[in-house]
This record gives structure tokens, C-alpha cells and sequence, in this order.
């Protein structure tokens, strides 16, 4: 168990960890940053129970391994939240993907703890803890979406240069299919994931697939990715130099709900125009919803934005018809493992 | 000369003055919830002049929770063995809502029951749009669909018969002594798509058109069909402890309604093996990959084509 005082002591020890690696670059040549080897690597699946891709592969890894195996590396497949698997359910108490906040990791354990804040606690303490020098270099969390959002990489800070690296690296590999980049870093909108206790982590959202469905096509691209980030991390351990790179990625600005009336029922739903067209511009007087009258409601914004994550079924509850995103570009640092 | 022999069949029927919609009998699928709710609040849409169609939600619990069932699903409830048992403090939610919608719409068998109930679902599977009719019951169902095969234009509706010839018919329009469900697929659970919604509207207006015309003596004349006749179910290969060890193959995924033969791929293990039908003969699958039929162990059923000659009808 971690107490918030423990996880304060492992901050500062990130911190000085973080400050040693600045030090390193000021006495290599300005544009080449020296990365850590990443060594220690997991694979999540099952954070939400009817999420299938994550959950098939991480069984069949857990049987048959050597798919994920790369020389220099240590990977380890895990199902984070096995009861909700057992149940093909998306949670039992809580959303497990939301619950890694230093709050929820610091709280005491009694008899009616959610199951997932429990779970959280002992997914930090394996794989953690949040924060610390000794917390796993990389972790890959597997998800599916009902939303048409293809496979995308989902980054969690604008200045990690080694995941960009390896975003452009998997685009790169990946191409000419797209492979769109979100974005979550905002103030208020941003998440406590369960990859967020590693330093490097990783997303994975690959749709659009049914909850309680595995789709071959579906598996197989999140598969490819996985393939191609493992690659990745291979070849910078083995100490090849990535030069700077820039990647257009998506960053979340806004979420949006369903038009509801005041007993909170939906009256309007996700107009046939912009159902699947996740990543495709919406413009000032687009259609946005369909009343049950017929009535198209339109987009009112004044710039164009990305809408994706329409028509998630998760995201009912949390009120959320699609989320805004706007086109920016990360540019990364050339990097090269300190290793070598 | 057949002609003559049709025409010598005309059958006739009681007009239909009892009509009900039922949407939720699973509770995640959301194009019936969502119309029925809408059609609670402003039924105009059901009205005809020689009748007007009642709507339910028939698992509000279910419906509540956005799930399929909260104890057994209710869509196998409506056999005898059910709907004939003693109230149970520990029965399933689903059995005692069972015996309410037999109380309001059937009972089953008797005279008292509505004289059509239709049932609306969605389906992960792409199934486009299809009627699925009794085996047991074939003409005012057969006319209708057969209506909405040539006058709903918004798309393509094949018919999908179900029930094993011996087999009690265990839906929720089983209740009423007419009944069809509406199937649109592919849609998640959970998920409310706006051109599904669309389609089940129209096809619901088409189908109560129907019924008004019937009411008012309109002839329909005999006619020919093709339909898809249910003869059994494929389960997922497994591991000895129940867990998948393939999923669908790529190439069988979304063609329900199309030919599998014999030596064609169905499912892929995870480590990339194919695995071939082995049947004897020509089968059409439907549900390929329903995501509620894990459980039931299905991963796809199978249906045969067969070719049915309906009379001609009109009311008494």
C-alpha cells in the first residue's frame, strides 16, 4: 500500500531521475537527447472487461509469448481487471482506466472499497508505483471502441520525445494506412489511466468494434502495432539514433454531450453525417445531431475541428456524445539510448 | 392449372384490432427502446384508421441498466414451463415479467390474445435488416413481410424462419397469436446508430399499413418467396477450460446471408491457423458474431433457402 507520503518520496526521486537525464543531454550534442534503455515493458488488456482485442491477446500471450519477446527486453502481458473479464463487463464498481490518481492509490483499503480502486492498488505496487525510478519503463494498455476511430495511438504528454519517436516510428511502419495520434494532455479533461503509473505510457484504442465482439480485422491491426512499438524499443536499446521528428497529432479541446431534456433523457442522437466520420474536419453548420422530430442540429463553432470518440457506448454515461479535437504538430528531439 | 388452385385458396382471417410494438425485450438494444419511448410519448405515429398499435418496453430493469438481462434472458421466457409456473421469491426478474406480459398481451394460445405483437432488435451481426417469422405461422406474417419486401423501399429484408419444426416457440411475440421481430444489425450494444433507427421507424410504419389495408378488405394475392429457414447453430472452437481459441475468420465476418460451402474458412486461431467448415452442404450463415451468443455458444446459426407458396388473403 502506498501512502501519499511514499508517493511524495518517489516524486522527488523521479525528479532527481528527470534532472540527471537533463545534465546527460547538456553534455551531448544539443539535438540528440539520451533516453534511458527501456527495459521493462507490460502489455495491458481487459482494463475494461468487454474490450476484446486486449483481452484474446494478452491470454494468448500469457500462453505462447514469443510474439512479444525481444532481445534486450523483459515483456510482461497482464489483465488488469479480471473480474470485469470474467463478467464481459466494462467494470464492476468503477472505471478502472480512471482511478490511477494519486487519491485513489493513497486510499486506505476497507470493506467497501471499490473493486477497481483495490485493483489499482495492486496494479501500482506491481508495475509502479506511480511516479518512482523503479516503476516499469513502458506500458501498452489494449482497448476497443464502438467509434469508427480506426487504430490510434493515444499520448498522454506533448513532451515525452521517446514515445513521439516511437508514434512517428509505428506511423511510419504503418503507412499508407493512417494511424491518427490523440492527444489527452488538458488541464482539466485528462485522465488517470492505468498506463499512467509507467514512465513511457501507451494507448492503444483500435475500432470500431461492438463490446462483447472480437473482430479478426480488429485484432490484427492492434496486433501490427504492438508489433512495430516493440520493434521500436528494441532498436533504441540497441542504440540506434532517431533524428528529430514532428508528428501531427490530435489534441482533445472539448467534450460534447447529447442534447437532453430535463429529466436528462437524450432527445437528440448523433446525426447520420458525422456518425463514423471520426478524424474528418466539422465545420460551422455541419450536422451534428437528429432529434426525434427529424430536426438536424449543426455545429455552431466558429474553426474546424476533429470530432472522435462519436457514438462511444461507454460514453453515454459519462455524458459524452463525441470529443473535439484540433490539429497540432509535436515535434520530438533526436534520441538515442544512453546505453550505447 | 396452379393459378386456379391459388386462386381456390384464398384464405381468410379475422381482421387484427389488437396490435402491440414491443422495444427492450434486451435491454441494450437501443433502436426499440429509443422508439418506443418516443412512440409513449407521442403515439400518433402508430395510429391507423382501423386501429391504433400499443407500445411497451418490455424489460424496463434490463433497460435501466443497458444490459441484455438481469437474470435470464427474456426473449426464451415465453414457453409454458414459464409462463405456467408458481411466483418464486427467488426466480429470475425476467420470469415474473414474462408472466406480466403474458397477463397484458396474451395469454398465450387464447382467445383473449392480441392478435399481433412486434418485437424490435438490434444485432452486432450484419444482418442488414431482416423479418424473422415463425415456422409455425404462415400467412399474415408471410403477407406482411412480403409487403414490406415490395413496398418499404429503404432497403433489402430478407426472411429469416425460425423455430425447429418440434420446438415451442419461446419469444416474446409468441404471446400474441401473430408475430414478427424486426433485427438491424450491425449495431454495438449500447449504441444508438441514427440510419438503424430510421430503417426500423419505416419498417414499422409499413408493417402497421399493412395491417390497416387488411382491415379494410383489401385482396393480397398468392405469391412465391424465398426465405432463410433456421436448421442449427456452430459454436466457437474452444480451449477444455471453455475460452475461445479462434475468432470468426476474416473472411466469413459480416457475410451473413451469403453462401459458406464446404472447405471456406470460418474461424482463425490466434496463432494463424484456418479452420474449414465441414458441413455436408451449402448453408447461408446469419449472426456471425453476435456478441450475445458467446454465451449461448454460438458463433454463427445456419439456415437453408427454401422456397414457400402463400394463398392469397383477405379479412372475414
Amino acid at each position: 500500500m502506498t501512502s501519499p507520503a511514499t508517493l511524495n518520496h518517489h516524486k522527488d526521486h523521479y525528479i532527481c531521475f528527470q534532472q540527471s537525464l537533463k545534465l546527460l543531454n547538456r553534455m551531448t550534442s544539443c539535438s540528440v537527447v539520451l533516453g534511458a534503455p527501456v527495459r521493462r515493458v507490460a502489455i495491458f488488456g481487459g482494463t475494461h472487461g468487454n474490450e476484446l482485442s486486449g483481452v484474446f491477446l494478452v491470454k494468448h500471450w500469457q500462453k505462447n509469448g514469443a510474439e512479444i519477446q525481444r532481445s534486450g527486453l523483459q515483456v510482461t502481458p497482464f489483465i488488469t481487471n479480471p473480474r470485469a473479464v470474467k463478467k464481459c463487463t466494462r467494470y464492476i464498481d468503477c472505471d478502472l482506466n480512471r482511478v490511477f490518481d494519486p487519491d485513489n492509490l493513497g486510499r486506505k483499503v476497507m470493506e467497501d472499497i471499490p473493486y477497481e480502486v483495490r485493483k489499482a492498488q495492486e496494479i501500482n505496487n506491481l508495475f509502479g508505483p506511480k511516479g518512482s525510478d523503479v516503476a516499469y519503463d513502458l506500458i501498452f494498455d489494449l482497448h476497443n471502441t464502438t467509434s469508427n476511430m480506426g487504430g490510434t495511438l493515444i499520448l498522454e504528454n506533448s513532451g515525452n520525445d521517446f514515445i513521439i519517436q516511437m508514434f512517428h516510428y509505428i506511423k511510419n511502419a504503418l503507412a499508407p494506412e493512417s494511424c491518427p495520434v490523440f492527444l489527452i494532455e488538458h488541464p482539466n479533461l485528462k485522465y488517470a489511466t492505468t498506463r499512467s503509473i509507467a514512465k513511457h505510457p501507451v494507448g492503444v484504442e483500435v475500432g470500431p468494434q461492438p463490446q462483447g465482439v472480437l473482430r479478426a480485422d480488429i485484432l490484427d491491426k492492434m496486433r501490427k502495432i504492438i508489433k512495430h512499438g516493440l520493434d521500436f524499443v528494441r532498436i533504441f536499446n540497441e542504440g540506434e539514433e532517431f533524428p528529430p521528428c514532428t508528428i501531427e497529432v490530435y489534441r482533445i479541446i472539448e467534450k460534447v454531450d447529447y442534447p437532453r431534456n430535463k429529466n436528462d433523457e437524450i432527445i437528440a442522437i448523433i446525426h447520420p453525417c458525422l456518425q463514423d466520420q471520426d478524424w474528418q474536419p466539422l465545420n460551422k453548420g455541419d450536422p451534428v445531431f437528429l432529434t426525434c422530430d427529424g430536426e438536424t442540429i449543426a455545429y455552431e463553432g466558429d474553426s474546424t475541428v476533429y470530432p472522435t470518440f462519436v457514438n462511444e457506448a461507454a460514453y453515454y454515461e459519462k455524458k459524452q456524445a463525441f470529443v473535439k479535437t484540433v490539429k497540432v504538430k509535436l515535434t520530438a528531439k533526436g534520441l538515442r539510448s544512453s546505453s550505447s | 392449372m396452379q393459378e386456379a388452385a391459388c386462386m381456390a385458396a384464398l384464405q381468410r382471417l379475422q381482421p387484427v384490432s389488437h396490435v402491440a410494438v414491443s422495444g427492450g425485450t434486451h435491454g441494450n438494444e437501443m433502436s426499440g427502446i429509443y422508439l418506443v419511448k418516443h412512440w409513449l410519448r407521442e403515439p400518433s405515429a402508430l395510429q391507423r384508421d382501423s386501429f391504433s398499435a400499443t407500445p411497451f418496453l418490455a424489460n424496463p430493469l434490463a433497460i435501466e441498466r443497458c444490459v441484455r438481462y438481469v437474470g435470464r434472458d427474456l426473449n426464451r421466457t415465453f414457453t409454458k414451463q414459464f409462463l405456467n409456473s408458481k411466483a418464486a421469491w427467488d426466480e429470475p426478474y425476467e420470469v415474473q415479467r414474462a408472466r406480466e406480459i403474458n397477463q397484458l398481451y396474451g395469454p398465450k394460445g387464447s382467445a383473449q390474445a392480441f392478435d399481433f405483437l412486434f418485437e424490435l432488435h438490434n444485432t452486432t451481426a450484419n444482418v442488414g435488416a431482416c423479418l424473422i417469422a415463425s415456422v409455425q405461422d404462415n400467412l399474415l406474417p408471410m403477407h406482411l413481410c412480403h409487403f414490406i419486401q415490395t413496398h418499404c423501399t429503404l432497403g433489402h429484408y430478407p426472411i429469416l424462419l425460425y423455430n425447429l419444426p418440434d420446438q415451442e416457440a419461446y419469444s416474446i411475440s409468441s404471446v400474441a397469436k401473430h408475430g414478427l421481430a424486426f433485427e438491424l444489425g450491425p449495431q454495438p450494444q449500447g449504441v444508438l446508430r441514427a440510419d438503424l433507427l430510421t430503417q426500423m421507424g419505416a419498417l414499422v410504419a409499413c408493417a402497421l399499413d399493412f395491417i390497416d389495408l387488411f382491415n379494410k378488405g383489401t385482396t393480397f394475392p398468392a405469391f412465391e418467396t424465398e426465405a432463410y429457414r433456421f436448421i442449427g447453430s456452430v459454436d466457437y472452437p474452444r480451449h477444455p477450460d471453455g475460452e475461445l481459441c479462434a475468432s470468426v475468420h476474416s473472411k466469413l465476418q459480416d457475410k451473413d446471408f451469403l453462401p459458406l460451402r464446404p472447405g471456406d474458412p470460418i474461424f482463425q486461431t490466434f496463432s494463424g491457423e484456418e479452420i474449414l467448415y465441414q458441413g455436408h452442404a451449402t448453408i447461408y450463415p446469419v449472426f456471425i458474431n453476435e456478441a450475445a451468443y458467446y454465451e449461448k455458444k454460438i458463433a454463427f446459426n445456419k439456415t437453408e433457402k427454401c422456397s414457400l407458396s402463400i394463398p392469397a388473403l383477405q379479412r372475414e
